[in-house]
């Protein structure tokens, strides 16, 4: 079956690093350890696993940022080579109590796929992203779906799946409603780890898909009294608005919008910008993961208030004066698991379904590409806020890609491809 | 030679491109045939004793006041208050009339024993003026001896201690403002008249109130019914001002008012071609225009300004009136129309003009979008008495680079305004009921205001509801050469040449429509019948 693979080849993944940070993001992948191969179908490892053909399967910031070698280094003992990235997953299952279903995959490799007993503390609590045996069990190294060896991923024709990461997916809900729900899921996630109890202030930084989502999830599960998205991008300004923002303002208008918002004074510089605030927002949910973006969060919360990071970070070079001095809370939300909601424990994948059949957010897949495009794809990814584009998407159907996007955001001509659905 | 008076150009095939400003450049454009071209008259011949005229004046007070020195006496507190940094455009060389009218009221005042003298920037809700700023209008002698001594104030409108609450006028509008100005024996308010608008009880009533006094008339609805705000007795800003200032007499402020007019003799030799008519150019005003432009298109920007804000007008005084406020300011307004005043027979379709570097808001700063909007539509369409220039659904276009640009220390509640504010709507009364009060009250804004050089947090409102009778009137306003970003922000079309202006303009007024240009410098109020 054909497969992108990502082998470990230090010197391709240099050339990756190097070809991004000259050329920009995406463009490592030319030159990088990713190539497209005719390979076996993994073997199904136990039991309780089945095989799963994806139909589509997302390109996701962290899968860009391992392909454009700049993943941190912390990952280098949670994952395990050659892996077929993808995380991001509807399918079709073939074998177990779902066969024939349609299925979006929970990627976390937690204690139950992997043969664990007694579960560690984070899986028996439901806390599956908090897993301390990612790298144990009869599994190979892997922290998800996507990034293990044994698993196989999205990015080809078929991967194995433990049963308890199979979530079917509703009748109702199209191929495209359903990719989005693992990201929607990291969003939910992230909205119920911010803890908001009612008409706080707060901030999104970044309207990419884990923004916008981040958005969604806001204005669905929690009472946000004002919402302000930081959104740099045309189209990313109208679905923040439309995904519930109440103010969506460019990246360098953040302090002002904060400051005028919180009615905070402001220490200026000598030519009158703004050098900093005095107060500041409740919270504010960075989807970046960058050393500007952290920055840009500490500008912009108030003393004794929390960030949260939900995009992914690397190595960060920052300031943590304010953290400190302000009394700042800084709060890590990965992956998924059970959170508590007011009517009790619900899955995160339950709570992600809901929110993406009543927020639509189908439309944020702009494009999708055959396996063979995936440098194009890539490319497309890279620059999807630029070029107009939220969720980059594999289409594995058979007959590919259709050919429309039904309310998905507009998608401007790319630079150096078309996107699938004009190519086909 | 008289000065010849303001009339009215048919452009026809021989008629030589018309110089227009661009902001910090100009723009020669060939109107089209048939365009009519107002022109303002000449710059009155000035005073020729300027001194003398002002001690005539206040030896000589108009309506029931008493000559000033029959009014100072020993023991006395006695406030004079003087129009700040936004007038006159260009500021003028030195020396300032105001210099020239205080000098004279302190001699006046030594001469009597008066001890207890305060001098007070007019401030309104405009930024505060700078040690160089307030020196160049007072002169130095003025400054050092009031200003170390703490005797040189400027209005500070949030400061409750130094605010007296006068009382309602019988239309409901508070009148708060100055309590130093408001608590002494005497004011004399020193006042420069550029523009029909200044002065009278808007002297006082604006210039040292409070945003809770100035609200009443600073209004969209004041400005809609203000038709036009330089035609006083069809301006509501000025009724209501007119009521303020009563009410201000009758709580017992006794108020001698000191109003001088200038001529338009607008800018030194150097620009010259600026004040003349085109094709009375001469070679070497020509030669000037050519060097001064192909100058100006190699000067980064950040120098042109300067070399802008360096200009200081050749101004002369005019006429120099003082006494009771109403009968002072009948006299002023008989002489700025006497300058300014043009007749045109009819409106237009399409209203063009050219927007110089320079509105009373940006004097030594950046001449912001919304500035740009004020100055247009609210300055340059205002400057009219009976029917505006152009009619009803007609178009305005303005010529000026529109930069999105502003300056942080002066104008930092303007960013706000325009990025937030301008972003979510351009309406004005949903932007009057949804952000004013926030802005106006907004603790940095207003921390900035008191101890910066920062416009109060509400007036880029003030200017955008300087445009309300403009917007409502015409069916479309285009920039040409701004920046289409910024010109777009404030719901105007931008356009890359007059050509393409006129073109869209079509759109709105038909094929072939009167075309009007409002010529200036010099300044000009057009007469319409």
């Amino acid at each position: 079956m054909k497969a992108l693979r990502f082998e470990r080849n230090v010197p391709r993944f240099a050339a990756a690093r190097v070809a991004s940070v000259i050329a920009g993001s995406g463009k490592g992948v030319r030159v990088g350890p990713l190539e497209l191969v005719e390979v076996d179908a993994p073997e199904v490892p136990g039991p309780d696993w089945v095989r799963v053909r994806p139909r589509l399967a997302g390109i996701c910031g962290s899968d860009l940022a391992t392909l454009d070698g700049r993943s941190s280094r912390y990952f280098e003992h949670v994952v395990s080579f050659p892996f077929v990235p993808g995380h991001e997953v509807v399918g079709d299952v073939e074998g177990g109590a779902l066969d024939g279903r349609r299925v979006v995959i929970e990627p976390v490799l937690g204690c139950e796929a992997r043969g664990i007993e007694p579960k560690c503390a984070g899986c028996a609590t439901g806390r599956k992203g908090s897993c301390e045996r990612i790298a144990f069990g009869h599994l190979r190294p892997g922290l998800q779906t996507g990034y293990c060896a044994d698993t196989g991923g999205g990015w080809s024709a078929g991967l194995v799946a433990h049963e308890s990461q199979l979530h079917e997916v509703p009748g109702d809900l199209s191929d495209e409603a359903a990719v989005m729900v693992e990201p929607a899921a990291c969003a939910v996630h992230a909205a119920c780890a911010a803890d908001i109890t009612g008409g706080e202030r707060v901030v999104v930084l970044g309207a990419g898909t884990l923004g916008l989502c981040v958005i969604a999830a806001l204005r669905a599960l929690c009472l946000p009294g004002t919402l302000v998205a930081v959104a740099k991008h045309p189209d990313q300004r109208r679905l923040a608005r439309d995904l519930g923002a109440d103010q969506v303002v460019s990246p360098g208008e953040h302090k002002r919008a904060v400051r005028r918002l919180t009615g905070s004074l402001a220490l200026d510089s000598q030519d009158g910008e703004i050098a900093r605030l005095t107060g500041g927002v409740d919270l504010v949910v960075d989807c970046v993961g960058s050393s500007d973006s952290l920055e840009q969060c500490l500008d912009v919360v108030r003393p004794g208030g929390t960030i949260v990071l939900v995009g992914m970070p690397g190595v960060v070079k920052i300031d943590l004066a304010p953290l400190w001095q302000r009394e700042i809370e800084l709060r890590g939300a990965y992956a998924y698991g059970v959170e508590e909601r007011p009517d009790g424990p619900r899955s995160t994948f339950d709570l992600a379904f809901d929110l993406v059949r009543d927020a639509r957010l189908e439309r944020l897949v702009s494009a999708r590409y055959p396996l063979e495009r995936y440098e194009d794809a890539v490319a497309h990814a890279a620059a999807a806020g630029r070029r107009g584009a939220v969720k980059i998407v594999f289409d594995l159907r058979k007959g590919g890609p259709g050919p429309d996007l039904p309310g998905a955001a507009r998608v401007r001509r790319p630079d150096s491809a078309r996107t699938t659905e004009e190519a086909m | 030679m008289s000065p010849r008076p303001g009339f009215v150009l048919e452009v026809d095939r021989s008629t030589p491109p018309t110089l227009m400003w661009h902001g910090e450049g100009f723009r020669l454009e060939r109107l089209p045939v048939g365009t009519r071209v107002v022109y303002g008259p000449e710059p009155l011949m000035p005073l020729a004793d300027p001194d003398e005229a002002i001690r005539h004046a206040l030896e000589h007070p108009l309506g029931d006041s008493q000559p000033l020195r029959t009014l100072l006496h020993p023991g006395m507190r006695l406030t004079i208050a003087f129009d700040d940094v936004s007038l006159p455009l260009p500021p003028m060389r030195a020396p300032d009339v105001r210099q020239r009218i205080v000098e004279a009221v302190l001699d006046l005042a030594a001469a009597a024993g008066v001890d207890d003298v305060v001098l007070i920037a007019a401030l309104a809700l405009h930024r505060r003026m700078t040690d160089p700023e307030l020196r160049h209008a007072l002169g130095d002698r003025v400054f050092e001896a009031f200003a170390p001594h703490g005797l040189l104030l400027q209005h500070d409108a949030e400061d409750p201690s130094n605010l007296v609450h006068l009382g309602l006028t019988d239309h409901g509008e508070d009148v708060e403002i100055n309590r130093r100005a408001a608590e002494s024996d005497l004011l004399i308010y020193v006042n420069i008249n550029i523009v029909a608008m200044d002065g009278g009880h808007k002297s006082v009533a604006t210039g040292l109130a409070s945003y809770r006094s100035i609200k009443h008339h600073h209004n969209v609805r004041t400005m809609q019914h203000s038709r036009s705000f330089m035609d006083v007795p069809n301006s509501e800003l000025h009724t209501s001002n007119w009521r303020m200032g009563r009410l201000i007499a009758e709580s017992g402020v006794k108020l001698f008012q000191i109003e001088s007019t200038l001529n338009t003799d607008t800018f030194p030799e150097q620009l010259g071609f600026l004040q003349k008519r085109e094709w009375e150019w001469t070679l070497r005003d020509r030669a000037s225009f050519v060097a001064t432009s192909s100058a100006l298109d190699r000067t980064p920007g950040g120098l042109s300004r300067r070399i802008f804000h360096a200009v200081r007008a050749p101004h002369n005084l005019t006429s120099v009136q003082a006494g009771a406020v109403e009968a002072v300011h009948e006299a002023t307004l008989a002489s700025v129309h006497r300058q300014q005043l043009v007749e045109v027979s009819g409106q237009t379709d399409v209203l063009t003009m050219g927007l110089p570097y320079i509105c009373p808001y940006n004097v030594n700063s950046t001449m912001n979008p919304i500035l740009v909007a004020c100055l247009g539509l609210g300055y340059f369409f205002n400057l009219y008495r009976g029917r505006p220039l152009v009619r009803e659904g007609g178009v305005v276009i303005m010529s000026h680079p529109t930069p999105w640009e502003f300056n942080p220390v002066h104008h930092p509640s303007y960013i706000d305004f325009f990025e937030q504010v301008l972003a979510e709507t351009t309406d004005m009364f949903e932007i009057e009921a949804k952000y004013e009060e926030s802005f106006a009250t907004d603790p940095w804004y207003v921390h900035l205001y008191r101890t910066s050089y920062a416009y109060h947090g509400v007036h880029p409102f003030y200017m955008w509801y300087w445009c309300a009778h403009a917007l409502q009137h015409v069916g479309r306003v285009i920039v040409v050469g701004g920046d289409r970003a910024a010109v777009r922000r404030m719901g105007f079309s931008p356009a890359s040449t007059l050509a393409d202006a006129l073109e869209l303009a079509e759109d709105v007024v038909g094929r072939d429509p009167t075309i009007t240009h409002f010529h200036a410098p010099p300044v000009l109020l057009a007469d319409v019948t």
